[in-house]
């Protein structure tokens, strides 16, 4: 039988779980390859050609393209690795969680100056059912 | 006979170490958060610690997801630091313990903790910022060596907080079993709460931090229980970083003196906290 995963019931996260680190694996290794420049450089040179020397899934690989950072995430991908994605193309890591939770930069950092997201209205998914 | 005198706290927030090595420390944004370390920078200099055991998690530096440790302890005699997409820090390299270090590594593991034993490895942000922030920028060299105690959290499930705060005690008995006069404080580091992907990016909750900060002296069996769900719930994905607290504070006295605590968002994305117990007897 299977583990439970009394997280499921998060809203707006993945739980990087042993399930979706398996799944993540070279998604994730490709992104890791980015912490060298000269990787960086291929990379951008041609994202395609270089994507497919990594044995992802094609789904994975669209995700990188579309730079759909939550999709990554459903994915298998970590945000530690990423944001190594958002670093080569000279994000930086408050612009990705912006972007991650549909909000623009500007609006993001003034959530955090006044001192975040609340819990409230965050705890379960029950409390998203009415979100657009 | 070496034992440990006292515990600190803090989250590594890599931002934080880039605010340092880039000037910015003295900026509106970044002001507040150094000036609270202020009193700590004092306080460890004075009490001139001869090591630091410092229990941190890599990002992805030294071990990738190639091979994900729960457990692990730093056994080398120098520690180079991690280039980690932006070049290295520019810090001097960390001092290791090798042997009390695997002294560590023996004991815990006839305790029933099963470490693995790294003889070779860079140290990230995780390690380099709380250094930075209680020792300031040191020329050449640290001021201390270093023991570095590796604790997975990012993949989940990451150990649960009686885990950590039972290692903390089979740290403790380690320590205390090795023959030489050594002055050891403990860094727990990581957390406050935060969360730094998906749709619920960017949560902070001021009332867990506060209560876990209050506990964390008064009350840490409460801390003990906390199941993952909550962390994950409350905290934020990434605040479940907090358990790797418990093993600071289960390598203390049961009964400690809170000398300071500071706390402030936000740094980044997060939660900043930050707090210093000292045991009855240094």
């Amino acid at each position: 039988m299977p583990l439970p995963k009394d997280y499921d019931d998060l809203p707006g996260t993945v739980v990087f779980d042993a399930d979706q680190a398996r799944e993540g694996y070279h998604l994730n290794m490709f992104c890791m390859s980015l912490m060298k420049p000269e990787n960086r450089a291929s990379f951008k040179t041609n994202e395609r050609a270089y994507l497919d020397k990594w044995p992802m899934t094609e789904e994975q690989k669209q995700a990188v393209l579309k730079r759909d950072w939550n999709g990554m995430l459903q994915l298998g991908g970590n945000i530690y690795f990423t944001s190594k994605i958002a670093a080569t193309d000279g994000l930086s890591f408050q612009q990705i969680a912006a972007m991650m939770s549909g909000s623009t930069q500007e609006q993001y950092a003034q959530m955090m100056i006044k001192g975040g997201r609340s819990p409230d209205g965050n705890r379960s998914k029950s409390e998203w059912k009415n979100r657009g | 006979m070496a034992r440990i005198i006292a515990g600190v706290a803090t989250s590594h927030i890599p931002a934080v170490g880039a605010a340092w090595d880039n000037g910015k420390t003295g900026e509106p944004y970044w002001r507040p958060v150094f000036a609270g370390y202020e009193r700590s920078k004092e306080w460890i200099a004075k009490l001139k610690p001869d090591v630091v055991i410092l229990v941190y998690n890599d990002h992805m530096s030294a071990f990738s997801l190639e091979i994900v440790p729960t457990f692990a302890v730093g056994c080398a005699a120098t520690f180079p630091i991690a280039d980690e997409g932006w070049g290295p820090r520019p810090v001097p390299p960390i001092k290791g313990h090798p042997e009390l270090a695997s002294h560590i590594v023996q004991s815990t593991v006839l305790d029933e903790f099963d470490m693995t034993i790294v003889n070779k490895m860079e140290v990230d942000h995780g390690l380099t910022v709380p250094m930075s922030l209680m020792f300031g920028q040191p020329k050449d060299e640290w001021p201390c060596p270093v023991v570095p105690l590796c604790v997975n959290v990012v993949v989940y499930p990451v150990p649960t907080g009686h885990r950590c705060y039972m290692l903390g005690k089979a740290i403790r008995k380690a320590v205390e079993s090795f023959d030489k006069d050594l002055r050891v404080v403990i860094f727990g580091t990581g957390g406050m709460s935060h969360q730094l992907q998906g749709p619920r990016a960017g949560l902070i909750n001021r009332e867990f931090d506060t209560r876990f900060l209050d506990n964390l002296t008064q009350d840490p069996a409460a801390l003990v229980r906390i199941p993952h769900l909550e962390y994950l719930r409350e905290a934020g994905s990434e605040g479940i970083e907090l358990v790797m607290w418990l093993i600071m504070r289960g390598a203390l006295d049961d009964e400690v003196k809170e000398v300071y605590r500071f706390y402030h968002v936000p740094a980044s994305n997060t939660a900043l906290g930050h707090i210093i117990l000292e045991n009855q007897r240094q």
